[in-house]
């Protein structure tokens, strides 16, 4: 397990390959369809956000109000990613995203992006929503719940030694482009 | 708030925290067939401590509470109407203590009003029968999973496939290499053969509702079934598509009738986050037992 913890310096960054378990502490964002359209569409960020060397997570929480008004998130799991990636190139591009956490892996754009401008894309284990939520350990802020509603809404989460698996590094390599490769061979054999 | 609210929030609670026995042994035996230090292994190792706690928490397994499905199987007379009430007001009351996440939108305006109530939202199936027991199912089925099901037509050119098992064989293992990563395998498909394009859809999740460790009663599709299984996981894919030893825990085969000029096979994935849960009620509306 390599540890990462914020701030994620393109140095950092660099220096993960495909494969590598890592525990990752500081603050993300979480971001999903709602929150990657609008900014492919020019959209701005609210005031005093910023993903600048900041890791975007692919994930839509379950959280509620305790009884003392603050924020918890009780599920946490990631999102499938593939269908922010006729946008994800651009925000990595523009914003400085150092890290992208999602699961199921992104394409070629993607991949083109991270090697780039020096991102990565960390894959959670889906569905894990509970052993995940166990790792952040705060909620600092949310972001337009209004106009996204709760899963869209970009959620500033503090987590701690939450586990996730360089999929695609800054390198040009990507477990899934591999996976894939051989699967869909190992399968013409078999048919 | 009546019983038989209350007996389909625990349902609910139920279904979203609890993973069903045969799938939790399946997913046992998926961990010890992997590699040790892997990142298979340690995907599963994850999985497994998830479930332990979403069980000890009550707490949803997934944060993505899914697709609301109920399944009803009622002596003829039940007043379906009265049913379909007392079963909303368990989705909204489950959806405010947080066994689901707000997770329906309106398709048009996007609008979320957190109530998982809307047209189509939850969907029902009811079955009448002669007998006098009510059973309900309830699977709850995510969306990332909901994304990667397929549904092809027979013949099919590109995956050389014709109308006849080997041509479904091929289409369904075709799902399968699509689906890697996004569906979060290891999965459980559910299948139809026939039906029209909306009866062969509904028809393959229904084999959700089947045991993991039952035999299907026809002998070819039986057969076929244990091929789907063992060559998925020849495949490499693994769990969450790392690579890994166990790409599929299950796959349910049904058929039904099609046209002439029609022969669809429709797969309806199922990731390992299974949830699918049943319960009888007696007359007043209360849980006499667990089906799963």
């Amino acid at each position: 397990m390599i540890a990462l913890e914020f701030p994620f310096t393109e140095e950092k960054v660099r220096a993960l390959k495909v494969g590598d378990e890592v525990a990752l502490s500081g603050r993300v964002f979480t971001g999903r369809d709602a929150v990657h359209k609008y900014l492919h569409e020019g959209g701005k960020l609210p005031e005093g956000v910023s993903f600048q060397d900041g890791i975007i997570y692919h994930c839509g929480p379950v959280v509620l109000k305790d009884e003392n008004g603050e924020w918890k998130v009780t599920a946490a799991g990631p999102t499938t990613s593939i269908r922010e990636e006729p946008y994800q190139w651009q925000i990595i591009r523009d914003f400085g995203v150092r890290g992208v956490i999602g699961k199921g892996g992104m394409g070629p754009k993607t991949l083109e992006a991270c090697r780039e401008h020096g991102c990565v894309y960390l894959h959670g284990i889906g569905g894990a929503a509970q052993v995940l939520a166990e790792c952040v350990t705060r909620v600092i802020n949310v972001h337009m719940l209004e106009e996204f509603g709760s899963p869209e809404a970009i959620w500033e989460l503090e987590v701690k030694d939450f586990p996730v698996v360089v999929t695609m590094d800054s390198h040009g390599n990507s477990l899934h482009a591999d996976v894939f490769k051989s699967s869909s061979e190992a399968l013409a054999a078999r048919v | 708030m009546n019983a038989l609210t209350e007996s389909l929030i625990e349902l609910i609670r139920r279904t979203s925290a609890e993973i069903p026995d045969d799938v939790q042994r399946a997913i046992l035996t998926a961990l010890e067939n992997e590699k040790k230090g892997t990142i298979a292994e340690s995907a599963l190792k994850i999985i497994e401590r998830n479930i332990e706690l979403a069980k000890q928490k009550s707490q949803p397994i997934c944060q993505d509470t899914g697709s609301i499905l109920f399944y009803i199987d009622c002596p003829v007379g039940l007043d379906q109407i009265e049913f379909a009430d007392a079963a909303r007001a368990a989705v909204k009351q489950a959806t405010k203590v947080g066994y689901l996440r707000q997770n329906s939108v309106d398709s048009l305006t996007g609008k979320n009003d957190g109530t998982n109530l809307g047209p189509g939202a939850p969907a029902f199936h009811f079955h009448q029968h002669r007998g006098d027991k009510i059973s309900v199912r309830l699977v709850l089925k995510g969306g990332g999973c909901e994304n990667v099901g397929a549904q092809y037509s027979l013949p099919n050119t590109k995956l050389n496939a014709n109308r006849d098992l080997d041509g479904c064989r091929k289409v369904i293992l075709d799902a399968i290499v699509q689906a890697q990563g996004k569906g979060c395998g290891p999965g459980i498909l559910g299948i139809c053969i026939g039906g029209d394009r909306a009866t062969g859809y509904n028809h393959s999740k229904e084999q959700l509702l089947r045991m993991l460790d039952d035999t299907n009663p026809n002998p070819e599709l039986a057969a076929l079934e244990a091929d789907i299984v063992k060559t998925a996981n020849e495949l490499g894919i693994g769990p969450m598509g790392f690579g890994g030893n166990t790409t599929l825990l299950g796959a349910k085969i049904g058929a039904a009738n099609r046209v002439p000029a029609s022969y669809f096979v429709s797969v309806s994935y199922m990731c390992w986050a299974y949830r699918r849960q049943g319960c009888e009620l007696n007359q007043n509306g209360e849980i006499q037992n667990w089906l799963y």
